[in-house]
């Protein structure tokens, strides 16, 4: 009878896609009842939901509909924009897999109308698909439902976002996706709104106001709900924004919780029972000492990453960005919490640990990449651990009850810094890398986007190996460039980037933590500005800039399938089941993020330096690739047996290059 | 002069999008060339709508009058589209064709092509005419003592030259950052580091020309101005610009006729800056030719 009522709903609502905002007492009447229903639903079911090793699960259990980490284990589904808690980005399904995935089609698709850079994943939840715009186009931030196996449009939803956004967010205009939890969407929106949609008719719910771009404040990444609270971080370090992580209650919007990533205790959410592992974090108001006066004000520390969640120890862990917006000479000491991981309670927000991984960053390096959460057998020992793939080129593996790094190795070349102290947990920092007023300082890698930037990795509990997509890039810095900002002229630092050594620009790799070595490697020739997704068919997916989306063997690295799209790639493949009984993969297609916005926002090539020196690395961008906004959705060709299976050699067609072996970390 | 956005202070952030939009659609449908724009009779300006002495929707400042001057002399009448002066400012207007000009740029700024330049300005020292101070220079050590407010711009090597010089100096304890941004909210954002200065705030402030200048001329609290001396020791940073008007790479017709303006209007133009406080200084002479007081 619901299910009815509200397919009447949506049919009625299919050609309205201005049905935003609409609030009131209907949708409040609505929201009671619709919460009654699932409580009744969750006490039934919460017997149910069986314990198993943790981000190792790939069975499918009939999941409360209710628990979103118990839907999370449902093979079939992909609700959250990182899979599940741990961050895993691994499905069990197994039908498309090493032996067929040549035969991969186009199953249908889907233009968002918004050509900037699609870096949002979609969500499949009850075999509707739940997917994000950027803010462009004639509906910024535009929501779409659609039956996930035929394609079918049920509601879209456009908020009626503040179109100064655009001039104020950095970057690009993008949003990495959606959150769902107990019938609920939660958007993002660039202009700081978080919005509670009803999951089947498109109504909104609820709206809060996070902040005020006109402040320089922006969201762009995914939420996170976890215990019925949504988790959201903010953007904008770059202008002086002080970053936060806050929870909001999913049912009213009412902030429950705000943790501050600079300033006192107090505001970082500090308290008693904050145990930092490195002792040099020990100490009251770090967040406030290790800046000049007032410098923690304006301190950034922004998260438009992500964030995960170990039921088990009730934490929550994510990474803060870069500080700013100083520049280093004028905020000596370490910049606390800033590059920072946290791990903190889920509940309250307080913090647990904290780990500083580029104190007093001199380079750029937000550390706000995914945490992945892995059991893994260590010296003999399982330890519970995150690994954290930096912006600075090292693979963390850290203990995730204490914060303890158990080892940290370069992962693409280094010369910033000499590696990591385990004794402090430091970076060793090479003095003559480091940027200094009117002196050029010459291949600097990782380059300002860091060895790998918010495009999040896939573990796979079957072969033990993480799957990184990341760039390539080195940088010279040198003060010569005239920048001017509402009428004030300046000299700013030119940051020129440029492929690192090899001559490619981008990878995509496979890591095994335990061993600390890189197993095999693809080279691209532009940044691998993707996601990606790991399957128990052994398959590993990403796309390129250059418009390829690509399925390779998850064990060795060769190329199984490739397709070439209208636009180039920058989202978050995923997969799911359809109601057929077919596997689909999906992947939004459209240029754009910080490497692409070149191609997609026609910066002029010419200058190497635009977009904060992103387009020296991707100039010829334009040349492959424009804007684009479609998503894509591919499944087997119907029982045929593959006849366009590529070469066993994967380096073909388009400069793609596979290398097996450990000599490429080094 | 004519505007084509709406300027009403409030529905500005909400419209400016659909304006763009607008312009957009109009641009597809008629040849883009700058020349075909030219022959309607109009002026295509990108300004910022809320950045005063420089420009604001109402036309008060002294790139909307200069616009109005050049327009007037090529025959033509203004038609400008509003955005934020901030980054992304050129991507989206100049060179998405929202227009064929904008009033104020550096000269060496890559991503426009700049005409001659029509002045040349200097970072300044402004502070309370009452309090005395006569701080002229960069290495002064007064500085080590005095609450000294500074522009910031954002990111790493991306900050005001008087920011960076004072931090290269270790003058960092007692320097107040003050976004360039600000809260765009409010008006003239840059305006707030200036007014710290009125109120007491801070004993100082170290601020580009123009905009000290104009704040000297208005403000209610007497304030000196001094051109910001013994730069050499910290280059690169410059610490004077040339300014010059910017229009799309080659579009050097435009530019020809705006060249040859410039340099045939320069007493006129002069007399624009001089009536908004713009300090001014010859391109060959390190020091300012004027000191307001």
């Amino acid at each position: 009878m619901y299910r009815l009522a509200n397919a009447r709903t949506a049919l009625s609502q299919r050609n309205k896609p201005g049905a935003g905002l609409i609030r009131g007492a209907i949708a409040a009447a609505f929201l009671r009842n619709h919460i009654r229903r699932r409580i009744l639903l969750l006490s039934g079911a919460i017997a149910l939901i069986a314990t198993s090793a943790f981000a190792q699960t790939h069975a499918a259990p009939a999941a409360d509909p209710a628990d979103l980490d118990a839907l999370s284990r449902d093979q079939n589904q992909w609700v959250m924009a990182p899979r599940d808690y741990a961050n895993t980005r691994f499905s069990g399904l197994d039908q498309i897999n090493t032996r067929d995935a040549a035969q991969l089609r186009v199953g249908w698709t889907f233009s968002l109308g918004a050509d900037r850079g699609q870096e949002a994943a979609p969500l499949i939840v009850n075999n509707t698909m739940y997917v994000v715009g950027p803010y462009a186009g004639p509906h910024p931030n535009q929501v779409f439902a659609l039956d996930a196996t035929t394609g079918d449009l049920k509601w879209s939803y456009a908020p009626k976002p503040d179109t100064a956004a655009q001039g104020v967010a950095c970057c690009d205009v993008v949003t990495r996706g959606l959150a769902y939890d107990q019938g609920k969407v939660f958007l993002n929106t660039l202009d700081n709104y978080s919005v509670a949609i009803d999951a089947d008719s498109g109504r909104e719910l609820w709206h809060t106001k996070l902040g005020d771009v006109n402040e320089g404040q922006t969201i762009t990444m995914a939420p996170l709900v976890v215990k019925g609270k949504v988790l959201i971080g903010n953007s904008g370090g770059e202008l002086g924004v002080r970053g936060w992580v806050t929870a909001l209650d999913e049912n009213t919007g009412q902030i429950v919780w705000r943790a501050y990533s600079t300033g006192p205790d107090s505001d970082v959410l500090i308290g008693s029972d904050f145990k930092p592992f490195y002792n040099w974090l020990k100490g009251k108001d770090l967040g406030v000492t290790s800046w000049p006066p007032d410098g923690w004000k304006t301190g950034g520390g922004t998260m438009w990453g992500w964030i995960s969640y170990d039921p088990a120890l009730n934490l929550i862990y994510y990474g803060s960005a870069n500080p700013g917006p100083w520049n280093s000479n004028q905020r000596p000491g370490d910049n606390l919490w800033t590059t920072t991981v946290f791990a903190r309670d889920a509940d309250t927000g307080a913090a647990r640990w904290a780990l500083p991984l580029n104190p007093h960053d001199l380079f750029d390096h937000d550390e706000i990449n995914e945490n992945v959460l892995l059991d893994l057998e260590i010296n003999g020992q399982l330890r519970k651990v995150l690994i954290h793939p930096a912006r600075n080129g090292y693979m963390y593996v850290v203990d995730r009850a204490t914060g303890e790094i158990l080892s940290a190795d370069a992962y693409d070349h280094i010369t910033a810094t000499k590696g990591i102290d385990l004794k402090t947990g430091r970076p060793i920092s090479n003095g003559e890398k480091a940027p200094a007023l009117g002196k050029t300082v010459e291949d600097v890698c990782p380059a300002a986007p860091g060895a790998k930037d918010w495009q999040p990795t896939a573990w796979s509990p079957r072969n033990k190996l993480l799957y990184v997509p990341h760039q390539h890039l080195c940088m010279n810095l040198k003060a010569s460039d005239v920048g001017y900002i509402a009428g004030t002229p300046f000299v700013g630092a030119a940051v020129d980037m440029y492929s690192g050594p090899g001559g490619y620009r981008g990878e995509f790799m496979a890591w095994d933590p335990v061993k600390r070595t890189k197993l095999w490697a693809i080279h691209e020739n532009f940044p691998v500005w993707t996601g990606t997704l790991v399957t128990a068919g052994d398959v590993a997916f990403y796309g390129t800039l250059d418009r390829w989306f690509k399925a390779v063997d998850a064990r060795n690295g060769t190329l199984l399938w490739q397709f070439r799209a209208g636009s180039g790639f920058v989202g978050q493949p995923v997969t799911y089941k359809g109601t057929d009984g077919a596997q689909y993969v999906a992947i939004l297609s459209g240029v754009g993020g910080w490497p692409g916005v070149v191609a997609a926002a026609k910066i002029d090539p010419r200058v190497r330096n635009g977009a904060l020196g992103f387009v020296g690395a991707t100039q010829d961008l334009p040349a492959y690739s424009s804007g684009g906004s479609e998503l894509l959705v591919f499944k087997l060709a119907g029982g045929q047996s593959g006849s366009d299976a590529p070469q066993p050699n994967p380096s073909h067609a388009n400069g793609a290059q596979l290398e097996a072996g450990n000599a490429l970390a080094r | 002069m004519r505007s084509r956005g709406n300027s009403g202070k409030g529905g500005r952030s909400c419209c400016l999008g659909l304006v763009a939009i607008a312009l957009v659609i109009n641009a597809a449908l008629s040849p883009p060339s700058p020349l075909v724009a030219a022959e309607k009779d109009e002026l295509k300006v990108c300004a910022d709508p809320n950045n005063l002495p420089f420009s604001n929707a109402d036309g008060a400042g002294f790139e909307n009058k200069l616009a109005e001057l050049v327009a007037a002399e090529l025959g033509k009448h203004v038609i400008y589209s509003w955005w934020a002066q901030r980054r992304g400012f050129v991507r989206s207007t100049l060179n998405a064709e929202l227009c064929d000009v904008v009033m104020g740029v550096p000269v060496g700024y890559e991503l426009v092509e700049p005409t001659r330049p029509y002045y040349r300005s200097t970072y300044v020292f402004v502070s309370q005419a009452g309090r005395n101070f006569d701080v002229t220079s960069i290495k002064d050590p007064r500085l080590n003592d005095l609450k000294i407010g500074v522009h910031l711009i954002g990111s790493n090597g991306m900050n005001t030259p008087p920011s960076l010089a004072l931090g290269q100096q270790n003058i960092v304890q007692n320097v107040v950052g003050y976004m360039i941004y600000g809260d765009y909210r409010e008006p003239d954002p840059p305006a707030r580091l200036m007014e710290a200065v009125e109120k007491g705030d801070i004993d100082i402030a170290a601020a580009w020309g123009p905009l000290a200048g104009y704040a000297a001329k208005i403000s209610a609290v007497p304030l000196t101005v001094f051109p910001i001396t013994e730069t050499e020791d910290f280059a690169p940073l410059r610490f004077q610009f040339d300014i010059a008007m910017g229009v799309r790479k080659g579009d050097h017709a435009l530019k020809a006729r705006l060249d040859d303006l410039i340099a045939r209007k320069q007493p006129e133009i002069r007399a624009l800056l001089e009536s908004y406080g713009v300090p001014l200084v010859q391109a060959s002479s390190r020091a300012a030719e004027t000191g307001i007081r």
